[in-house]
Order: structure tokens, then sequence, then C-alpha cells
């Protein structure tokens, strides 16, 4: 479990614990037994501080975009607890959940299928107003969604244009606009500069921070780019295999990896100076990620790790806990500093 | 494959006990005369009419009719006995089949032949003189009611009052022995029967194939260095005939039994003339039999079908 | 000389809302057994470029002008029956989306013995050996089996891996490779990029990677141009490119970028606005509009590439003066 520090006296907004969700797989012929699930996510537990960007960075398949979307309830959750400011939300039915909807809201990847695309701007921003009954007044809502397109760097005056005529870019700020529409505290970003060319990918990082910093908004970002989260999150949990594997600070984690999956990431990730990238020793796994039907035994990175011990790492699963050079990680041989220059050149 | 199939094949027999039980209740609570009137012929006196009631078995209670009819047609295929006629309504559409079978099948071969490769040309000629011209001769035979192309044909071509005299006209069919002449006899009707199938072929096709085109599957195929003639006729159209079949299989499914212009026209002892003139003569025994028989054979079509899309595209299979 | 040689090359597409100008006069040049890499977004023309020296582009409403020359050939004058026997022969090429660029009906194997078959005299026994041979190489566990599974039965990394097996099946000279591991998650690019390295020095095939990240130029090629709006505007080695750039749009990629070796806290500089449409280009330099350093002199003509002092092989497509340029490429470098 983790609890934070001493020094992080915020208070923990969103409290994971345990949390399992795993998809069942059905077969047979006439009856459809359900024969084995995917485990999609299985088990995590983490805190999200309040204020804070909390990074969920994983690849496909360990279960980040499923967390995400059972933090918000857009998934019931097989089993576990999800406590938003001490209400355990878990199992709240959908009328219990609606006033909570306004303090939580989602961004989310592809800005070319997330918007309707038969409704206009002013109308799809607007609808938090409508689904909530706040500002019921017409021309005040339109002024309030006029607002809201300036501060996301649209131009107001497009109110009436409908999304195919925005760019890529400008679709993902019309999302981020409707996100923050009802003000709220959590907003959880699915990826949100993925789908966008790089030159505007500044752009909307460079905007949700500074929206986080107005309207102190706490985030939880998740991505796979792991030079865009180091970028914008304070703290980052990495996820393989629906685990956590990894959390710590991104200081921490950026130039003290401690699970050899995180150091496999870290190394994996080109850098952009031809110096580094020739002087690295790249750790480069072999074989594909395990299916989530039918995880590993013990330690799901057993399979693919080059510090696997036979009978300690396929026998016990190692737990999430404090190591000694920083953070959080569940690993029973967690890198060595040398391991880490070796590989990852950009730790320092 | 193995369970796809056998879940398949059990929910067919659902279905047909479904069909059958539905197509019992339309006739059971909306017949349109009195069985037993038709039956007993003119001026029946009660006691005669009370009498054939009870033969007929339309004294009990609908669920033991019910029954009744269910396990004479799944027990003993049997699907009830002509109220004119007297014979049993199996018999009469097993003699049928055979012409409608011919027709129809003939039929399907000439359509899916001119559609798909109407279809090809369209497809990759497409925008040029050649494509307006073949999607828009498509569209009149579609709106060509098939009687009047009939008439128009044999108005034509029949040999015996047609103007280029080459072809065997109405009712040579029956008059036809053997698998070619009546194979001949039925030249003008396969066409006739054809043209409007043909042409909407042809369409879907072309829209599939324009799609498929565009997928970039076919671009790894061009930049393999294949021919274009090999990436359309090889990769392309293995992807876009898919959905045809489908089609194809209802469409010969339903066309059993109802080719009745056709049939009417060029006079063929068909299975669809057969229902039109039990319709005609309110023999509701026949027309129960003859709706169950061809929703049993749709039913079939469908399933088969479906076992053919899941082996050409392996990704339905799990 | 060169292996290939692209001059001047211009390509312009009819649509119903204007004529796209996919590719506006750009020229690179690719050495045998080397590694080039084109750096672009969306739009900067550097698939088109590509698709057009495979013969890709012919289409009816395609209009291209200026010079390709492959091992000699002139590939824009060669029919399309020569094109055809050097296109996955010579030079082949792999793409984006593994799952979509495989024919979803076929096993692998039938596509592999398709691909060598059209360009080899073999048997099909002998052609499955080849495919058999080039999966193994490529890192496919159990080549004997797999061969005979479907495309949707492999994993993302395994298709791509499928797909430049399929490519150098024929012992190209050059492949060209379009952003082939966008799709693919990092580790298993790392698998795939260090893949194609191993490719290229075993069997001293020259490649053109194509990519819009930054990162992975700086590993697999030797030499850099960077695409914007269907014109090169810069080009260098690849050392010379991320030491000392000098095109404000380089500038700007290398500024707005998240990296793992700069300061966390550091901000990222956005390149304002948005890429310009490509029927309607800005007069002028192109990319003035969205630069920083713009001033009259960016209009009214494009500026032409040319060789920056002392370095011929770095071509800069910049008005500014080159020490007007230096100095600030050395004080964005100092706010590092």
């Amino acid at each position: 479990m983790s609890t934070p520090s001493q020094e992080q006296a915020r208070p923990p907004l969103v409290e994971v614990r345990d949390l399992v969700k795993h998809f069942p797989i059905r077969e047979g012929i006439v009856i459809q037994r359900q024969v084995g699930a995917v485990q999609a996510v299985d088990g995590v537990s983490f805190d999200v501080l309040e204020g804070e960007t909390l990074g969920l960075v994983g690849e496909s398949g360990c279960g980040k975009s499923t967390t995400a979307r059972l933090i918000t309830r857009l998934l019931d959750p097989t089993s576990g607890s999800i406590r938003y400011r001490g209400t355990d939300i878990a199992t709240m039915s959908r009328r219990q959940l609606k006033p909570l909807r306004r303090e939580m809201q989602m961004i989310f990847q592809d800005p070319y299928s997330s918007l309707n695309p038969r409704k206009t701007v002013g109308t799809i921003i607007g609808e938090p107003f409508v689904i909530h009954g706040v500002e019921k007044d017409d021309k005040r809502r339109k002024a309030r969604v006029q607002g809201l397109m300036e501060t996301v760097g649209l131009n107001p005056e497009h109110y009436n244009r409908l999304p195919h005529e925005f760019s890529g870019g400008q679709r993902q700020r019309i999302g981020v606009a409707r996100a923050i529409a009802l003000e709220p505290k959590l907003i959880v970003a699915d990826e949100p500069v993925s789908a966008l060319d790089v030159s505007i990918q500044a752009q909307v990082l460079n905007l949700l921070r500074d929206l986080q910093r107005e309207m102190g908004l706490t985030i939880i970002f998740i991505a796979h780019d792991l030079s865009v989260v180091r970028h914008m999150c304070d703290r980052v949990a990495v996820m393989y295999l629906g685990k956590v594997v990894e959390l710590a600070t991104s200081e921490q984690l950026y130039s003290n990896p401690q699970h050899p999956y995180t150091g496999a990431l870290l190394s994996a990730v080109p850098v952009p100076d031809p110096i580094l990238a020739a002087a690295k020793t790249r750790q480069v796994l072999t074989g594909d990620v395990p299916s989530p039907t039918n995880p590993p035994r013990a330690c799901r990175f057993h399979t693919r790790c080059p510090k696997a011990v036979a009978g300690t790492c396929d026998v016990t699963e190692p737990l999430l806990e404090p190591k000694e050079r920083g953070g959080e990680a569940a690993c029973h041989f967690p890198l060595s500093s040398s391991e880490v220059a070796e590989a990852v050149p950009t730790a320092r | 494959m193995g369970p796809f199939i056998i879940r398949r094949l059990l929910w067919t027999v659902l279905l047909l006990i479904l069909i059958s039980g539905i197509t019992f209740f339309i006739f059971y609570e909306l017949p349109t005369a009195d069985p037993a009137a038709l039956r007993a012929g003119r001026s029946p006196s009660p006691e005669t009419l009370a009498l054939i009631r009870e033969q007929l078995g339309l004294d009990k209670a609908w669920y033991s009719q019910l029954w009744t009819f269910l396990s004479d047609l799944f027990f003993h295929f049997d699907f009830g006995t002509s109220y004119v006629n007297d014979l049993p309504v199996r018999e009469q559409l097993f003699e049928r089949i055979p012409a409608t079978g011919f027709l129809v099948l003939g039929a399907a071969v000439v359509w899916v032949v001119v559609g798909v490769s109407i279809g090809i040309v369209s497809a990759v000629f497409r925008g040029t003189v050649w494509d307006r011209l073949l999607m828009g001769g498509a569209l009149l035979a579609i709106s060509a009611p098939v009687y009047w192309l009939g008439l128009v044909a044999l108005y034509l071509f029949s040999d015996d009052i047609g103007k280029f005299g080459i072809l065997p006209g109405s009712g040579s069919y029956q008059d036809a022995d053997g698998f070619f002449e009546k194979g001949h006899a039925l030249v003008m009707p396969w066409f006739v029967l054809s043209m409007a199938f043909a042409a909407i072929y042809a369409r879907l096709l072309r829209a599939n194939l324009l799609e498929t085109l565009s997928e970039d599957y076919i671009r790894t195929a061009r930049a393999k260095g294949l021919s274009e003639r090999r990436v359309v006729l090889r990769h392309a159209i293995r992807s876009a005939v898919t959905p045809i079949v489908t089609v194809l299989g209802l469409d010969i499914g339903i066309l059993f039994g109802g080719a009745i212009l056709t049939e009417t026209v060029f006079n063929i002892p068909g299975v669809g003339r057969y229902a039109f003139d039990a319709i005609e003569r309110g023999d509701l025994a026949t027309i129960q039999g003859t709706t169950v028989f061809l929703a049993l054979g749709v039913a079939v079509m469908s399933l088969i079908v479906d076992v053919i899309y899941a082996y050409l595209d392996p990704r339905v299979r799990y | 000389m060169a292996l290939l040689e692209v001059r001047n090359l211009s390509v312009q597409f009819e649509t119903d809302d204007g004529v796209v100008q996919a590719v506006d006069g750009i020229s690179y040049s690719v050495d045998q057994g080397q590694a080039l890499g084109i750096v672009g977004e969306s739009g900067s023309g550097k698939s088109v470029s590509s698709l057009t020296v495979m013969g890709l582009t012919r289409a009816r409403n395609a209009r291209i002008s200026g010079e390709i020359h492959f091992d000699g050939k002139d590939l824009l004058a060669a029919s399309a029956e020569d094109l055809r026997q050097i296109r996955g022969n010579e030079i082949a090429m792999i793409f984006q989306d593994p799952l979509s660029s495989l024919h979803p009906f076929y096993k692998i194997g039938k596509q592999l013995v398709e691909a060598v078959q059209v360009h080899q005299d073999m048997t099909k026994a002998q052609a499955r050996d080849r495919a058999i041979e080039m999966l193994g190489l490529v890192g496919i566990p159990d080549p004997r089996k797999r061969i005979d599974s479907y495309p949707h039965e492999f994993s993302g990394g395994m298709r791509q891996r499928v797909m430049i097996a399929m490519a150098l099946i024929n012992d190209p000279k050059l492949l060209i490779a379009d952003e082939p591991t966008t799709a693919l998650d990092v580790t298993v690019q790392a698998q795939i990029l260090d893949l194609i390295q191993r490719l290229q020095s075993e069997l001293g095939t020259a490649v053109v990677m194509i990519t819009h990240d930054l990162g992975v130029v700086a590993e697999v090629a030797d030499d850099i141009a960077v695409m914007y709006a269907g014109r090169i505007i810069e080009k260098a080695t690849k050392e010379t490119i991320f030491a000392k750039p000098q095109h404000p749009y380089t500038w700007g990629l290398l500024k707005s970028i998240p990296r793992l070796d700069t300061p966390r806290d550091q901000e990222l500089v956005p390149i304002a606005g948005r890429p310009p449409s490509l029927i309607v280009k800005p007069q002028g330099c192109s990319f003035h509009p969205r630069c920083p350093y713009r001033h009259d002199a960016c209009l009214p003509q494009d500026p032409p590439l040319e060789p920056v002092p002392q370095d011929p092989g770095h071509g800069v497509a910049c008005v500014l003066a080159h020490d007007r340029r230096e100095q600030i490429w050395a004080e964005l470098r100092s706010h590092a």
C-alpha cells in the first residue's frame, strides 16, 4: 500500500485499494460458461494526492486505461475499493454517482472519434451544464461556454462550428473545455496527446499544465510516452500485466528506476541525441508480453526479466514496497546503480 | 469451426420450430374462410361441416392443433394435405422443386458471373465513361419489372411468336425432356430473372471493391510488385466478395418461393406458382405447408451462408 | 554514385478542393548501405515522396515531375512494368500498421511465398523454404509452424517482423520504412529498430526511415532530412542536425518535445499555429507564418535549400544569415 511520505502533506483525493477488474471469457455450445478471464487489472493500490499529477504508464495490455475507467466508474470493478474524498464509490449506483461526476471528468485519446460529429462545438462544451442542471439560462450558458473556449485557446466566434471543421489539436482543446466546464476536482486524461502531431502536443500539454495551476486540478495522466509523462507528472506508477510494479516520484523514477521493467522501458525510449544513443547498451526485452488471460505465476515479469532468479521470482510474488533508493517497487532484485547507468544513459 | 457449426445448427433448429409455430398461428388466428367450409364444397349441411371439422381436427384446442402440426412436420415431414385436391402438399412440392431449383440456380450462376464482372470493371475504371454507362445500365435493369422483361424477351426471341425466334418460348419447359432440353428452355427465363439481381450485385461489388482497394493490405500487395491484375483478382476480390456470399444465399433462399412472375410468364411449373395458385384458391393447408417449407429453406440457406462466410474469413471463426 | 538519387521531385494531386502540392521540389540521395532519416509531421510530404519512388502514386490525378534515379535507372521514365519488377525486389517498403497491412484472409506463408514467386524463379517448395528462413532471420520463434498462421494470430511486434521478412525476402538494395514503429509499444519498438539495424549491417541494405520521432532517427539514421509542407527545409548528417541545427522549424521541433535527457521542469516551447494547407500554401517561405524569427525577406519566395558555409553537406532553406542562425541556436541551447 502506498502512503504519503512525510514531505507530502497533501491529503489523498483518491485512494485505490486492491482494485480488480476481470473480463470474463465465455465459451460453450449452447450455454456459455465462463472458462477464464482477462485479468486486466489484478490488485492495484495507490493514492492520488490532491493537486498532483499522477502518471500511469505501461504498454498495451497493462491495464492503465482500464484502471482509469474504473476510477471514473465507466466500468464496474470486479472487487476492490475506490475512495474519492473518503467515500467508497466502487459499488455506487448510477444515481448516487451522478453528483460526483461533476467533480471527476475524463479526456480521451482520439480527438477524431471522441466528439459527436453532429453536434456543434458550443453544444458539446455546454452539455455538462445541461446534464447537471447548471446554468439553465441559454444566454448565460453560451457566455460561459465561450469563456471556456477562450480559456483553452479556441476562438469563441466558432461556437456554432462542427468538429470536423477543426484540426486534431483544436478538437482536443474542445475535449479539455468540456472536461473543465463544471470546474471538476479530478481529471483523468487517457493518452490526451498521443494522436497529435509533435508540434501540437506541446501546445496541449502546456494548456493542461496551466489549467492545473489556475484551477488546482488533480490529474491522472495516462500515457505510453515516457518522456511526456516525465515532463507532466509529479509521481508515476508503472504498470505491467494488471499490476503496479513501481511507484515513485518522477525524479526518483527517471534517475533511479528500481524495477527491471522500468529500466527496460527507459532503456527502450529513443532519445533525440545521437551521442547518448550510441553510448547506451540498450536492454532489449525478449519475447512478447504474456497474455493477460494467463499471466505468469508469482512475479508477472519473471518470464522476460534479465534478473529473474528461479526459485524466488517464479514462486513468491513480490509486493509493492518502499525500497532503499527511494520510491516503491514490487521486485525481489531491484536494479543497482551501475545497471541503471549502463542501460539508461539519461538517468543521473 | 466445429463448435461454431454445432451452435449454429442448434439455433437453426430452434428457429425452424419458431417459424413453424408462427406460421401456424397466422393461419389459425386469421383464416379468411372456414377451412371446413372450403373443404366441404357447395352448400354443406351443418352435420357435414361438423364431420369435416372433426376429420381435420379443427374442433380440438389450439395447442393440440399446434402440437399435431409441429409433430407432423418434424417427425413425419408432413406438410399437410391440400383442401382442394386432397393430395399431400409434400408430394406436390417435391414435384415442383426441380423446376424451380433449375431456374433459380441457373439464374444465380448467370447473375453472379455477370454482376461480379461488371462490378470489377466498374470499380477498376471508376469515374470513366465505362463506369457511368455500366452503372446507368444497372439502374435500368433494376427498374425494369420482371414480367415486362419476360414479355419483351418472349416478344423478341421466342421461337413461336418472337421477332428473332431463337429460343424456346413460353410453356416449352413443360414439353422439354432431359437436362439439356430443359436447360435450353430456361435460357430466356434465366436472363430475365437474373437481370435485376445482376445489376444489384454489380453495384454492391463495385462499392465493396472500391472500399477494399483503398485498404492498407492492397497497398502492401502493390508494394510487393504484384501485377495490378493479381492485386485486384486475388487480393481485393477475395475480401470484397464475402458480403456478396451472404446476400447470395439469402436471395436464392427467397427466390425459391418467390420467382412467381417468371414462372407465370414462361409457364414453368414451379414452387412459386404453386403457392400463388393455392392463395388464389384459398387452399389454406397448402398455403400453410408451402410457407413453412419456404421459411425452412431460407433458414437453412442462412446457415449454409454463415458457415461459408466463416470459411472465407478466418477472423470470424474465433 | 548514390544508390538512390532524387532531384527536384514534385508531386501534385488534383482533388475536389483544389490542387494539393504534396511534394514541392525536393532533392536527396542515399548511398549503398546507408540510412537516411526523413523527419516530418503529417502533411509534410514524407510518405508521398517515398511512395513516388516506389511508383505507387501514378494515379490518374497525380502530376509528377523531377528525377528519380535508382541504381542507374531512371524511375520516372520507366514503364509501369519495369517499376513493378523493381518493387518488392530491389526496393521494398514497410508500413505503419502491420495488422491492416497484411491480408487478413491469407496465411502469412502464402503471402510470403507470393512475394518470392513474383520476382524469382522458384518452385513453391523452394519459396516456402526461403520464407521460413526469413522468418527465422527476423526472430519469429518456431517459423516452420507459424508460417501457416493468419496475421491476426500474431502480436503487433511479430506482425511487423513478418512485414520486414516479406520486404527483405528478395534481398532488396533499399528498404523504405514508413513509420514502422509508431503503432508499436516502446519495448517492441526497440526490438524492431534493433532488428532493422542488425539486418542493415548483415545484409548491407540501404534504409530510408520515415518518422516523426526525432529519437528514432537519432538511433538509426546516418543522415537526416527534415521536411515541412512538402519541402526539405534542412538536411545534414545526424550529428550536425542535433548539434548545430539551423532552421527555425528544426529548432522548434527540438525545443517542443519532452525528452529524458533535459531537466524535468524545462518548459516545452510549442511551435505556434498549425501546419499549412497544401492547397493554398503561404506565400514565400511556407514556415514563416509560424516562425518567431520571420521578417520581410521571408517573402516573396520560398527559400531554396542552400549549403552552409564550411559544411557543404549541410543544407538549410532559410533567409536568415548564417551567423544569425548560429547565434540564435546558441541562445536557445543555453536556456537548456
